[in-house]
């Protein structure tokens, strides 16, 4: 305790008192995060991989009960696993890519990419009818950080059959509204392709779209940024798909 | 040291934040907080429910330190302790309230640069025990709570029709839907949330005379 004596002993206002002060000091509350950080890892971790999960089923309308269940974790897993059928990815000329896997692909490394190199996952889905519906993951940009979702289509690969997007740090009843119910509800039934079979994805209309315009939905009054955010997100990320869609529908 | 816990002084630290003392409409501190997270009741409870965690604790660490503090880095030595709370704060959500981290998003972070923390630190706990300072703290939480959800419950009413987020004013009031009502869209902007704090400090003033300024 020699030392411990000698520091309590020393002035108050000397230079290394001060100095010996900052530098325990900041030692400390880094220790100290740095083991909170690692040992609460694996509990985000789990939490970011659910939420992710739930996104997808969301897109399929099949995530109702999820907050209700006693265990979270096993329910989506559960149900992720009877629902999805096969995740692969696929290039901008639309061929399959083997040895990548789809789940683990982070959209925003991907993004950073030139167009050829890039990975577009796909998640093939079974529902109970039997019929088969295709998920994509989104990602773009918002007004105050990333936004993402996820948008199932039919197996025509043009009608939207379920949509849902997420945000990192929109403003709340403004940007955020876009993971709002009612604003999802509006892309069901939608078409990303028109009837000349051209890509023209789905716009976000300011001041209410026309109800029945195919390609059209109603922006969030107050949140232009976001929408327009979201808006081009649907339309940079279906695009890098366009030339797998047609190739399938031939 | 011979103060009960519960004395008649240590309750005047817990109560006198929320009316005389508040820091949002006397000290006029944390409004910018205020403005933000105050569309919705339910970030706002779960935003002011944070930040009295983290005034209480920060008021009480500091407090316990206050002996050894050098005088000249005391502001940095403040805002470490400050930052480490909030982090921590924001790393337990994220891994055990993962949807409520959600929903607060930047703003936890931000409570880094609420004044009301450093104000208290300051003003409080540099100079009292560490108990007082930790009642201290959850006063000046609660104080700023209570505005935060009397902002927040008009703001939701009337911008969005909704309480907590269960609809109050019926879906067929509404214009679109053939009625007659519209939500207003000033209330979920930022301005009207301070036109709101200026009615609450206009209303406190005139039933509390103390308050008004020479």
């Amino acid at each position: 305790m020699g030392i411990l004596d000698n520091f309590k002993k020393m002035d108050r206002n000397s230079n290394l008192y001060t100095f010996l002060y900052a530098s325990g000091m900041v030692i400390l509350v880094a220790a100290l995060l740095a083991i909170a950080a690692t040992s609460l890892k694996p509990a985000q971790q789990k939490n970011k991989e659910t939420e992710k999960k739930i996104d997808i089923l969301k897109s399929l309308g099949k995530a109702d009960g999820v907050e209700t269940a006693a265990n979270k974790h096993k329910f989506v897993e559960d149900a992720f696993n009877k629902y999805i059928a096969e995740m692969f990815v696929v290039n901008s000329k639309g061929e399959k890519v083997e040895g990548v896997d789809a789940f683990s692909i982070d959209l925003k490394a991907e993004q950073s990419k030139p167009l050829e190199q890039r990975n577009f996952p796909i998640y093939k889905a079974t529902l109970d009818d039997q019929s088969i519906k295709f998920i994509i993951p989104l990602r773009g940009r918002g007004l105050w950080g990333p936004i993402w979702g996820y948008i199932s289509l039919n197996d025509d690969y043009n009608t939207i059959y379920g949509a849902t997007f997420a945000h990192q740090g929109e403003t709340p009843g403004l940007g955020a509204e876009i993971n709002t119910p009612e604003f999802q509800k509006q892309f069901v039934g939608k078409s990303i392709f028109d009837v000349n079979n051209k890509f023209v994805s789905v716009l976000v209309v300011k001041g209410g779209a026309d109800k029945s315009d195919p390609h059209a939905v109603d922006a969030i009054s107050g949140g232009t940024i976001t929408s327009k955010g979201l808006e081009a997100m649907i339309k940079d990320c279906l695009s890098g798909y366009e030339t797998y869609f047609n190739n399938q529908k031939k | 040291m011979n103060d009960p816990w519960f004395s008649a002084k240590n309750l005047k630290l817990l109560t006198e934040p929320i009316n005389s003392k508040n820091p949002i409409t006397v000290l006029v501190l944390g409004i910018c907080s205020a403005l933000a997270v105050t569309v919705k009741m339910k970030p706002a409870f779960v935003m002011a429910v944070s930040v009295m965690i983290v005034t209480a604790f920060s008021n009480l660490i500091i407090s316990l330190l206050r002996n050894t503090i050098p005088n000249r880095i005391r502001i940095i030595v403040q805002l470490v302790v400050i930052a480490a709370l909030v982090i921590l704060v924001d790393e337990i959500l994220k891994a055990y309230v993962y949807d409520v981290s959600k929903q607060l998003s930047v703003f936890v972070g931000l409570i880094i640069t609420n004044c009301i923390l450093m104000g208290r630190l300051e003003a409080f706990a540099l100079g009292n025990k560490p108990w007082p300072s930790f009642v201290d703290g959850i006063g000046n939480g609660l104080g700023y709570g209570v505005i935060l959800i009397v902002i927040s419950f008009f703001r939701e009413l009337l911008g969005s029709g909704t309480i907590w987020g269960y609809r109050v004013i019926p879906e067929s009031y509404y214009i679109v839907n053939g009625g007659f009502y519209e939500n207003n869209g000033m209330m979920i902007l930022p301005p009207m949330a301070l036109i709101l704090v200026g009615v609450i400090i206009w209303i406190q003033r005139s039933r509390n005379k103390q308050l008004i300024e020479e």
